[in-house]
């Protein structure tokens, strides 16, 4: 069973409609994992059935029981964020500002504060329109987006894989370059970086390849809208042959990216064209590397 | 006035609107640019100004003291991150785990924990005219982007007059980082696409701008791709729309090559009018 | 002398777990008494921050001497490891717990 995750850095650059073309194309054999748990989009190309959902817990924060709280403000003393405040006589937690440590809650004098466990989001199992199984994830306002969501997400598409027999865990992966990313960057066999060809897209790309280094994973770089740009296509074509980076290929701007995600459609059910058979070829290209 | 320029989707168009929106400002006053999004500020890419002032950026954390402890363990019974180990006869601390609450060093009963800084980024302070541009900066290793965006916001108010315009550039996505940018902002613009991941996240964004209570309104970028649906929804919900910027390739290349685009492009240009004068408004009729 | 594996399960056929950090067991072979004990180290996953120090304190507690693992630990679980004599051993990660000991005892593994 081989894990491929698709990431980029930075965003809007493709990744997300380029993951969802390859779980197109792989069909029942793959299992799919949205990872992007932040703004999850690949549930709107894959029309999912949410047949299961749980909620996801993560983080706490403190709560002050009113009848037990005698206002004599240790909790505000020891607060280092700036989380509790007074509103006619009343002690307050602002959930937004807590953090969670449990200091008011271990010194109030009268047992009145308790960090609880928050709910910040769900995750869902889900039947996708290829037959096959896509595990995802909604990660609620202003949750603590540490990676657990991830793991989460990731763990349970093992679990599915090996109960199914499937060969392949298809990752949409997180953007940026911390916890998340790094989550979904663990056990993985192939990392495919998704760039385009403008200054910030090389600057992100190499930040998130000092991640994926650390990883002992395979990578593949493809640089989408390359026409926009020849010389940065051709900066990132030579740091990607410098850095042992796989060069799957080059696409060309293509308004397709927008049309067929406006009809609820992955590139390759879409059209039939040199763009959607590059993507056929990159996807066999992984396939044959892993 | 504190604006800040957030979208729930990476790669809208953010990081494009602040710069050219600040510069643009800049013809007419004087105006503060930050570059907010500490792990990746991309913004100093399109900005070209004197560097003034370089700062280390630093938060606290526990030193442990061998003489002092007596291995109670009362520091990593309370430490609620897992940032304290305690193995055999050594204290080990995570510094990256660590949020700065304090409690292990307070409630040490040997004062064997002392809180001393350490470095988490850099913030560099430049200025071109009118123009004051800020870019914090995240080491790479340090895991917590939030207290470096705080730390940034507090130089600003600390160094600069209420009446300028401050232009917040967030980074992307609608967590703790995002929240720490646009909490107590005057004003938020959420930067979308035309397109369904646009329409997704763009409510993502609205749904955390309406809990932390912010005014906020839209700009619609790359306008003529996708479909109308972002427009209705914006329509249905009675969110403004400051301005919509077409689609049109050569902003993508001028962006591609880190260059300003209402210089060259009068229809950019117009948005950018068209945005200042909202604010101004907004501005004054508080 | 005990001997850990990060494992996916409690016996000697179970397939080895790549990570250490967010390893679903570790297991504990005791050369002396010949013995197999594992720890079931699952509800790590309940943990955000700090998985790695967390089971390489287990670790510590289970009294091994010799780790043997897939990828490796962390950063933040190799930094507790260094402070202790505890030998890492990686490369096991596609094993099973059987062939991962036999590749230890023949010297096949990465230190």
């Amino acid at each position: 069973m081989k894990e491929i995750v698709v990431i980029s850095g930075k965003g809007g650059t493709g990744k997300t409609s380029i993951a969802a073309s390859f779980a197109w194309l792989g069909g029942k054999d793959v299992i799919v994992a949205d990872c992007d748990v932040d703004a999850a989009d690949m549930h709107l190309l894959m029309q999912p059935d949410y047949h299961e959902s749980e909620d996801f817990y993560s983080g706490e924060k403190a709560i002050i029981d009113q009848d037990k709280c005698t206002q004599c403000r240790c909790c505000i003393d020891v607060c280092r964020f700036d989380a509790i405040s007074i509103r006619d006589d009343m002690l307050y937690v602002d959930p937004l500002e807590c953090e969670g440590c449990g200091y008011c809650a271990r010194i109030c004098p009268e047992n009145a504060i308790t960090n609880e466990i928050q709910n910040a989001g769900q995750w869902y199992i889900s039947t996708i329109k290829t037959g096959s199984t896509m595990v995802h994830a909604r990660l609620g306002i202003g949750a603590d987006n540490s990676g657990k969501l991830v793991a989460k997400v990731k763990n349970e598409a093992r679990k599915i894989a090996i109960e199914e027999n499937k060969d392949i865990i298809l990752i949409d992966g997180s953007p940026g370059i911390g916890c998340p990313v790094i989550s979904s960057l663990s056990g993985v066999d192939f990392a495919v970086l998704v760039s385009e060809p403008t200054i910030s897209g090389l600057h992100d790309l190499k930040r998130v390849n000092e991640l994926v280094k650390k990883f002992k994973a395979r990578a593949g770089g493809i640089i989408n809208k390359a026409d926009l740009n020849i010389r940065i296509t051709g900066q990132i074509e030579h740091y990607m042959k410098s850095e042992n980076i796989l060069h799957l290929a080059n696409l060309p701007y293509d308004e397709i990216f927008t049309y067929s995600m406006t009809c609820g459609k992955t590139i390759v059910e879409y059209a039939r064209n040199d763009l959607t058979t590059s993507i056929s070829v990159i996807w066999d290209t992984i396939k044959q590397a892993i | 006035m504190k604006l800040a320029i957030a979208s729930g989707k990476g790669g809208t168009g953010k990081t494009t609107l602040s710069v050219n929106l600040a510069s643009y400002i800049a013809k007419f006053q004087k105006v503060i640019l930050a570059d907010l999004d500490v792990e990746e500020p991309n913004s100093g890419l399109f900005i070209h100004a004197r560097l003034v002032s370089k700062k280390d950026k630093f938060k606290m954390i526990p030193e442990w003291n061998e003489k002092n402890c007596t291995l109670c363990g009362n520091c990593k019974e309370v430490c609620n991150y897992n940032a304290i180990i305690q193995l055999n006869s050594i204290i080990l601390v995570f510094p990256q785990l660590c949020h700065g609450c304090f409690a292990c060093s307070e409630l040490c009963p040997s004062s064997a924990l002392k809180m001393v800084p350490q470095r988490i980024g850099e913030l560099q302070y430049f200025e071109d005219g009118n123009l004051s541009f800020i870019e914090s900066r995240l080491d790479i290793g340090q895991e917590q982007a939030t207290p470096l965006i705080s730390l940034t916001k507090t130089f600003i108010e600390e160094n600069f007059t209420d009446d300028i315009i401050k232009i917040y550039d967030s980074p992307p996505g609608t967590s703790c980082p995002v929240i720490e940018t646009t909490k107590n902002a005057d004003y938020v613009i959420l930067v979308t696409e035309p397109t369904p991941f646009g329409l997704h996240d763009l409510k993502l964004a609205v749904g955390t701008m309406r809990k932390l209570r912010r005014k906020f309104g839209v700009v619609i970028n790359r306008y003529g791709i996708g479909n109308d649906a972002v427009l209705n929804y914006c329509v249905s919900e009675d969110i403004p729309v400051l301005a919509k910027i077409p689609n049109n390739r050569r902003i993508a290349e001028l962006y591609s090559r880190g260059k300003l685009i209402y210089p060259t492009i009068p229809e950019f240009e117009s948005e950018m009018e068209r945005i200042r004068t909202y604010i101004l408004r907004k501005a004054y009729c508080k | 002398m005990k001997i850990a594996f990060t494992s996916k399960g409690t016996n000697w056929d179970s397939m080895m777990d790549p990570r250490f950090g967010r390893t679903a067991f570790l297991l504990v072979y005791d050369e002396e008494k010949n013995e197999l004990t594992h720890f079931d180290n699952r509800a790590i996953e309940n943990e955000a921050h700090g998985a790695g120090p967390k089971t390489a304190q287990k670790l510590v507690e289970l009294q091994a001497k010799v780790l043997v693992t897939g990828n490796g630990p962390g950063e933040n679980a190799a930094r507790v490891l260094d402070q202790t004599n505890i030998k890492v051993y990686t490369g096991a990660g596609d094993m099973t717990v059987k062939e991962a000991l036999e590749a230890f005892k023949n010297n096949s593994l990465n230190q």
